[in-house]
């Protein structure tokens, strides 16, 4: 039990994973598999984020107030990675967006088993 | 939901908690994510760029690379988003 | 050539809106070295003002003043700002992206390297901004 005391927010990011692993595994529309997949990398965002906690501590602007301790700033590095795959995690949710968009405009659909049947009609 | 189903996400959600069981405790002051490169960072951040925002002088300057490669990626996105939907160009 | 649903309220609020975003997305990218901020989070204020112009005015009045192939130009021009903050130190002797190797003359390396992390984030900025409005521009155009 001391484990859930400290690690609590682990478990929540774990929950959250498997909340978005849910949504991309067990739905079948196309577009609630993107939005499983947006809550999977969140709760990635999250796991990272609490990485970087130093309970007592505060933000890594460094302040003349408190000093360059390096013990008295959160990690930056976790928010620099993170940063970046914010953003680039936009892109990629554009990049689904558009195939999603081409593939409504060919079958009409994005129910995985309209689309499948449609595909053995044309084919 | 059909019950293979609840069983990948048990045994999935089963082995997160076993693994993260072992992370070292945010309070613990020999956990490698305070003894790496992150004091360096802190510490030589204003000698070495002059920019009292750790955040910003590890994005641009000590990780830049790895910045110009996310980069790369946000711009690859773009193009390939025009590449899947081109735009129909209306002359009027 | 508006859309029908335009309405004075929304136009003119956007209008005004506009330039104070715009305003605020530059004092992100700048202010990145002494707060929050930097090129990623100003360049995604920059791209939300340019949609909430679509969005408001129409894209057709809108693609006049900043169209889709103005917004990926931005793009290409911000990755090669980047890449050329990475291959002038290397002109001059240092590493890719060293930028205390970059040809400023009267400053100190520190300096340099602060003003290198200015001219990199402003590249980034950029590439977000471009990127984000021609996602925009191309998730919604219309098929014809």
């Amino acid at each position: 039990m001391s484990a859930l005391a400290t690690h609590y927010i682990y478990y929540m990011t774990a929950g959250l994973l498997v909340i978005g692993l849910y949504g991309m595994i067990g739905k079948k529309n196309l577009l609630k598999k993107l939005i499983g997949m947006n809550i999977f990398q969140t709760a990635i965002f999250l796991f990272f984020i609490y990485g970087a906690v130093k309970p007592g501590t505060t933000v890594p602007v460094l302040d003349i107030r408190i000093g360059m301790d390096a013990a008295a700033y959160i990690n930056p590095l976790p928010h620099v990675l993170i940063l970046t795959a914010i953003v680039v995690s936009v892109a990629t949710t554009g990049v689904a967006l558009a195939l999603l968009i081409s593939i409504y405009r060919r079958y009409g659909s994005l129910e995985e088993s309209t689309i499948l049947e449609r595909m053995k009609q044309s084919s | 939901m059909n019950w293979y189903t609840a069983i990948v996400l048990a045994l999935f959600f089963g082995l997160l908690v076993y693994a993260e069981s072992d992370l070292p405790d945010p309070s613990d002051a020999s956990s490698p994510t305070r003894t790496h490169v992150a004091p360096r960072y802190i510490e030589q951040s204003y000698a070495d760029t002059r920019t009292p925002n750790v955040v910003t002088s590890v994005l641009a300057d000590y990780r830049s690379y790895d910045t110009f490669g996310e980069t790369v990626v946000v711009l690859t996105a773009g193009l390939a988003v025009m590449l899947i939907l081109p735009r129909k160009e209306r002359r009027r | 050539m508006r859309d029908e649903l335009a309405n004075p309220v929304v136009e003119g609020l956007s209008r005004f809106l506009v330039p104070f975003m715009q305003i605020f997305a530059l004092y992100v990218i700048t202010h990145g070295h002494y707060g929050p901020g930097g090129g990623f989070q100003g360049g995604v204020i920059l791209a939300a003002s340019m949609m909430l112009l679509r969005l408001a005015l129409g894209e057709e009045y809108e693609h006049r003043r900043f169209s889709p192939t103005a917004a990926t130009f931005v793009a290409a021009t911000g990755i090669l700002i980047y890449a050329l903050a990475g291959l002038l130190p290397m002109a001059f002797g240092g590493r890719f992206l060293d930028y205390a190797y970059l040809p400023i003359p009267g400053l100190s390396n520190a300096e340099l390297r602060y003003h290198g992390i200015l001219i990199v984030e402003s590249g980034v900025g950029m590439v977000v901004w471009g990127t984000l409005v021609t996602l925009f521009d191309h998730l919604l155009g219309r098929e014809s």
